[in-house]
């Protein structure tokens, strides 16, 4: 089994790190993941994405073309990106930037005000983390009842433990920024809430 | 050690360092810049020399020097830079010094694109500067493996005395993958009595070195004298084609339809591979690891059970010469490529497997360049 899942925004909304912080929080469970970034001229403002496969057997295609989850960060994203999810995959959205619903129909659709809880947690930057939060809650959502069809890929995977997610950050923080884990913590938890 | 999440750019500049590559000479250009800026942080770390040039025909002409003294050497660049750097790689190849060269590919011709491609396997497997030579490359298609190859890369380089290419793509560079690195190489490396050591390098018995001087040169104005040279040349690629052979075979065996893919495209290529067998079509994969030497004997021997040959790359077709030379036309060889910086879908090369099965025994498909 493996999950497609894409990371889009603005640069400077970490949504790079989002992607960086699944791979080694799904390394940490034995998992495989593949990481693959937009890479191109732009410069701090511009479009960044990356494309995350998540997987228990080893990754073929580390392209992302057709997300089981796009997690979407601004409107631009959300324009570029909504067609492209897979049919029965899902989509999460930043609903604090992006001024109009999704509007497809085949898919989960989930809003997450990351900017908002954010700034009522006390750090406008964790908007990113927010989002993380409520992307590993959804993955843990099973589909009820029997026979309900094919089961999407973004529910049949297992899903990563939010500890998995702090133990990546605290990998990537380092010593240094120590002090920072318990608001990204938060995070994470409010984005769980939200799903 | 835990696997690290690495960038294929500085895995592979992090793999050098633990082969003992203590020189490099690079000039920035994307979509292989981590190596370099890697580079810069690490080498003075670990006593070695980090030199930004102010050309690419500067780096590799260090690199000459570099190697000429013995030093376990490396530059990396894409395209256009591996154009500049030819007219050394040639002179190195015929002073047979042994250095790593990276190129992490774009798309081309010209400036091109920095998005990435698989358009210079003609300029790496055919030698690319002037003269009569091969280069052996290897092609990664994954971060590990790139590890694994780069580190391959220094060995062969100093075993037949010769430029070693690793061939990637932006893809390789700009990726990240888990990476289990080796422990800093602990053997001895071999000797190199060959190497310009400087004066008293290579003292006699009386102390004095005159007469025993190492001559690093690619000159050699009498015809005969350069003809035997060239015979020697082509004895060491005669070895390294039967010695350094290295592919991957993948469901082969039973396959009716063989594709031939490398490096990041074999990737995307095997997701195909796995949603046509799951579809009743027996699709394999051949996949060159070593662009040169190449897999002929593997992909003829394929052509007795297999059907019909398909190859894919990121290029307007340059390795598919390569398949139809070791088919030699026993099986029909088709191609499917992208070129420019797109990268073909896993989509696409499973319609592309869809229409060879279900097109018989006829060979009437057209070979298709979208």
């Amino acid at each position: 089994m493996e999950t497609q899942v894409l990371f889009a925004g603005f640069g400077g909304q970490g949504v790079l790190l989002m992607g960086q912080l699944l791979c080694k929080a799904a390394m940490h469970e034995d998992l495989e993941v593949s990481w693959m970034p937009s890479y191109g001229p732009e410069m701090r403002g511009g479009e960044a994405n990356c494309g995350v496969v998540v997987a228990d057997e080893p990754i073929g295609s580390p392209l992302v073309t057709e997300p089981d989850v796009a997690v979407l960060m601004n409107r631009p994203s959300l324009d570029k990106f909504e067609s492209t999810v897979a049919p029965g995959g899902a989509l999460l959205y930043n609903s604090s930037l992006i001024d109009r619903a999704p509007k497809r129909e085949d898919i989960r659709v989930v809003a997450v005000p990351c900017n908002e809880i954010a700034s009522e947690l006390g750090n406008a930057r964790v908007a990113n983390m927010v989002m993380l939060g409520a992307y590993n809650a959804l993955t843990k959502q099973r589909p009820g009842g029997a026979g309900s069809g094919a089961v999407p890929n973004w529910m049949a995977l297992r899903p990563i433990s939010l500890e998995s997610l702090v133990y990546a950050l605290r990998a990537t923080l380092g010593k240094e920024k120590e002090r920072l884990i318990p608001i990204n913590q938060k995070a994470m938890e409010a984005g769980a809430r939200c799903v | 050690m835990a696997k690290m999440l690495m960038k294929g750019n500085e895995a592979i500049a992090e793999a050098a360092v633990r082969a003992g590559c203590r020189y490099f000479f690079g000039y920035p250009i994307t979509p292989q810049n981590q190596i370099p800026e890697y580079m810069s942080k690490r080498m003075p770390q670990v006593g070695g020399t980090f030199l930004q040039a102010e050309s690419e025909v500067s780096a590799i002409n260090m690199v000459y020097g570099a190697a000429g003294s013995g030093a376990r050497v490396m530059t990396s660049s894409s395209g256009p830079g591996i154009s500049l750097k030819q007219e050394g790689i040639s002179y190195i190849v015929g002073a047979e010094l042994p250095c790593v060269i990276v190129n992490i590919m774009r798309g081309g011709p010209g400036l091109g694109s920095i998005q990435p491609a698989q358009s210079d396997y003609y300029q790496a497997t055919r030698g690319g500067g002037h003269g009569d030579y091969r280069i052996p490359v290897l092609a990664p298609s994954s971060v590990p493996e790139a590890v694994e190859l780069t580190i391959k890369a220094f060995d062969i380089a100093d075993e037949y005395r010769t430029p070693v290419i690793v061939l990637g793509d932006g893809m390789i560079g700009q990726m990240m993958e888990p990476v289990d690195l080796p422990d800093e190489l602990t053997r001895q490396l071999p000797a190199k009595p060959w190497a310009a050591g400087g004066r008293g390098a290579k003292p006699d018995a009386d102390g004095a070195d005159e007469g025993r001087r190492a001559i690093i040169n690619s000159l050699y104005i009498d015809p005969q004298v350069l003809e035997n040279h060239n015979i020697k040349l082509q004895g060491k690629y005669s070895r390294i084609a039967a010695e350094q052979l290295l592919f991957g075979s993948e469901m082969v065996e039973d396959a009716d339809i063989v594709i031939v893919a490398y490096g990041t495209v074999a990737r995307i290529v095997r997701s195909a591979i796995r949603l046509a067998r799951a579809e009743g079509i027996k699709a394999g994969m051949i996949r060159p690891i070593t662009l040169w030497p190449f897999p002929e004997a593997p992909i003829a021997d394929a052509a007795k059970t297999a059907r019909v040959f398909l190859t894919v790359e990121m290029s307007a077709g340059q390795m598919v010469d390569d398949v139809r030379l070791a088919l030699n036309g026993a099986r029909p060889s088709h191609f499917y490529g992208r070129t420019g910086g797109m990268v073909p879908a896993v989509r696409d090369v499973l319609d592309q497997i869809r229409r060879l099965a279900g097109a018989g025994q006829s060979p009437a498909i057209k070979e298709v360049l979208v």
